[in-house]
């Protein structure tokens, strides 16, 4: 985080009552916007035979930013079709070398658009530039990058088996981290020989069609990468589509059980990465400065629209009561506002649905007995926007300390003993993160072994890299994406 | 004078014990009564395996493989028993040296699985392979005592605990078996079999909560069903076949748990 706490300066200088506010916002108009974004199949724009078009929303402003077409059945059937063909005739026979060089260029490329995409990222999606910038596009071209690498040395992953790519590869991705999330899901599938006809979110599809133009500029071959636009009907023609071989699913648990059913008794590869209730644990001898940091990354970073946030704060009962001060304390110094001034911590909530959502779990949470607490914070007066809340007084059972809320949203809980925290931990269906504060290295190990979650966090907080797999236990979904574990997904292994 | 053999009742393995179906139940398979278990027998046996989970999977790796290794010693001895249950001789030697193969890879598993992450910032990252809790498992209806084998073996060597539904037509061979596992000093729950009718059973564990995977290698065709139900709480779906024999088939049964750490001072 760039914000460091207020230190009090032992020669007592007046300190101001008021802080004058200069904002620092970043040009828009490096992002050269269209007013209609078709679909990319087969390395071409096309117009969607739906003939309908929806309009894309800036979240932090209300206003139209541009129109995306709303692909139909017909449409995913041409985009799977131009998938298979590009498969068939190309792709899958093209060297692995040859294929490695692709990912490289896409990522150079990614690397040189970085401040368009940032800017691009923040205005579609209302995260703050300053995430936009230094993780979703930095991280977005480093998998293509690592996968690149991974194209022509598949066969040193898996020893005695043949690697095969499966063939065209359906993806669905949230509106989260657009950029990323297509990165995710991109590079490891191009890199095992596989073409993908995927589908952005329907909120935040500017990064993935300036994507298309990333592809165009890398001379990728026509029909490689598709890109259907749309809502959910979208992603419901994409799965039940017959001519796809993989799906690979990043969103809500709820989404991702409807899809297992109905790829039941089918031969589809399903991967699913879905939501998260991570406790995020803070023992008595923790660093309590440097966990609080970790608890703010935690659950405000990206307004709390993190399937890995720390939604669940537990605190050794010794030290709840100089934790929870510090914590406040920080809360009143995050900067909610526009996504594209650098200084901001906190943008707008993603869409009015997400807002509404968080608003009616919050609201449960005071029904159901918890204690609110909201620092003061001026809100844009247009715009969708939350107040980073934290709610202490918890018990388990509220739906606040169980649903994903996917906002700005702490639950506060106690515990006394290291298997008290593991209990509680434990305490939801999911099982996709955690994280443990304390600096004892023995106890981190000793969590690290009964946490049931695919990423821990030990004394840092909501980390990424591509070589690291990153993927769920339980229901918050199976299959890893990222490092060498990351390739299986996208390969028949003989 | 000629002595009348004294003839063994097959019952179900659950939690170590030799129990009879709840129901009161049994059919007749290869000649013999077998106890055909009920959907409370099932529910009792997930019960045992999630208890014995946290035993079996909190053992040292070495100690598991010896374990594994010593269940191959039983079925030696019991080589006899498990022939008359199977194709013969051939079928056995095989079994046992799966189980012995198997054993060996209790304490290799995490170094072929695993990964050092080389992450682009001061932080040491790792991945290691874990069980990931109660495995459900429809055994191959044959070989009767190959396939049981080649599914279970895997399933568990991780740390997993498992339920077992045996081969309809060859229950025989999971009940000689079972005796195996309960002499091997393996923790009572962590294999529990029953015998009984697929089509009543495979849907109880398919839907259950409190199960986390399920290999449907033994299901022959007609699964939709049993996916549809493993959906409901979000279950590893596992398919291979009766003869299959890799590190990869172990790998089918466990999660991936990456560690981050910051390097510093």
């Amino acid at each position: 985080m760039a914000q460091v706490e207020k230190r009090e300066s032992s020669a007592p200088a007046p300190a101001p009552l008021e802080w004058e506010y200069a904002p620092a916002p970043e040009a828009r108009d490096v992002v050269q916007l269209e007013e209609r974004y078709g679909l990319f199949v087969g390395g071409e724009i096309v117009q969607p035979q739906t003939g309908e078009w929806f309009a894309s929303i800036s979240p932090s402003t209300e206003e139209t930013l541009f129109e995306v077409a709303l692909a139909g059945e017909a449409d995913v059937d041409g985009a799977v079709g131009a998938a298979r063909d590009a498969y068939e005739n190309g792709w899958s026979g093209l060297a692995p070398s040859e294929r490695a060089k692709y990912l490289f260029r896409i990522a150079r490329i990614l690397q040189e658009r970085s401040r368009e995409l940032a800017v691009a990222e923040s205005l579609d999606g209302g995260k703050p530039i300053r995430e936009s910038r230094d993780v979703d596009i930095p991280l977005a071209a480093a998998h293509f990058f690592y996968y690149a690498g991974w194209a022509d040395k598949l066969e040193y992953a898996f020893p005695n088996r043949t690697p095969e790519p499966l063939g065209v590869a359906a993806q669905i991705i949230p509106w989260n981290f657009p950029l990323l999330m297509l990165a995710w899901k991109i590079a490891p599938a191009l890199a095992c020989g596989n073409t993908v006809v995927l589908k952005p979110a329907e909120t935040t599809p500017l990064t993935a069609m300036i994507f298309a133009d990333v592809c165009r500029q890398a001379e990728l071959p026509p029909g490689v990468v598709n890109l259907v636009t749309g809502d959910g009907t979208t992603g419901a023609h994409l799965v039940r589509h017959d001519g796809i071989d993989k799906l690979a699913f990043t969103g809500s648990t709820e989404v991702g059980k409807l899809i297992m059913r109905e790829l039941a008794g089918r031969d589809v590869r399903l991967t699913l990465e879905l939501g998260g209730k991570a406790a995020n644990i803070v023992f008595d001898d923790a660093a309590l400065d440097q966990a609080v940091e970790g608890i703010v990354n935690g659950i405000y970073f990206n307004q709390g629209h993190v399937c890995c946030a720390g939604s669940r704060l537990l605190v050794q009962e010794s030290i709840y009561e100089p934790l929870l001060e510090k914590l406040k304390r920080r809360l009143s110094t995050l900067r909610v506002g526009d996504p594209l001034d650098k200084n901001t911590d906190v943008g707008a909530i993603n869409s009015k649905a997400q807002l509404e959502k968080i608003r009616e779990l919050v609201a449960s949470g005071e029904d159901e007995g918890a204690e609110i607490f909201q620092p003061e914070c001026e809100l844009p007066e247009r715009g969708y926007w939350f107040v980073p809340t934290l709610f202490t007084n918890v018990a388990q059972s509220y739906r606040i300390a169980q649903e994903e809320i996917f906002g700005p949203v702490l639950s506060v809980l106690t515990f006394r003993t290291p298997e008290e925290a593991i209990e509680k931990a434990n305490n939801t269906p999911y099982g996709l993160s955690a994280g443990v504060w304390t600096e004892k290295g023995s106890r981190i190990l000793w969590m690290v072994e009964r946490l049931r979650a695919g990423v821990v966090w030990a004394n840092t907080f909501n980390r990424f890299d591509p070589t690291s797999p990153f993927g769920g236990y339980r229901e918050s979904g199976f299959g890893r994406e990222g490092g060498r574990h990351g390739l299986e997904p996208y390969l028949r292994l003989e | 004078m000629t002595r009348v053999s004294v003839r063994k009742t097959y019952k179900l393995y659950i939690g170590g014990a030799f129990p009879r179906s709840e129901s009161g139940r049994t059919f007749e398979a290869e000649s013999q009564n077998v106890a055909r278990a009920s959907r409370k027998d099932a529910r009792d046996a997930v019960r045992a395996a999630r208890a014995a989970f946290p035993v079996w999977a909190g053992m040292t790796a070495y100690n598991r493989g010896q374990i594994l290794y010593r269940l191959a010693e039983m079925m030696e001895a019991r080589s006899s028993d498990l022939e008359r249950a199977c194709s013969g001789r051939g079928e056995v030697e095989a079994a046992i040296d799966r189980v012995v193969w198997y054993a060996g890879w209790a304490d290799k598993l995490a170094q072929v699985l695993g990964s050092s992450n080389p992450v682009a910032g001061p932080y040491f990252d790792f991945t290691v392979p874990e069980p990931m809790g109660v495995v459900a498992v429809l055994a191959p209806g044959e070989p009767p005592l190959g396939g049981l084998i080649s599914r279970v073996a895997p399933a568990i060597v991780g740390g997993n605990a498992a339920v077992v539904v045996a081969s309809e037509t060859h229950p025989v061979a999971a009940i000689e078996f079972a005796e195996a596992l309960a002499t091997s000093d393996l923790p009572a729950g962590t294999v529990n079999i029953l015998t009984g009718f697929r089509d009543e059973l495979a849907p109880w564990l398919a839907g259950h909560m409190d199960v986390n995977a399920i290999d449907l290698t033994g299901a022959d065709g007609g699964s939709t069903e049993l996916e549809q139900l493993a959906a409901e709480n979000v279950k590893r779906v596992v398919r291979s076949s009766a003869d299959a024999q890799s590190p990869w088939e172990i790998s089918a049964f466990l999660e991936l748990k990456t560690v981050w750490h910051p390097i510093g001072l």
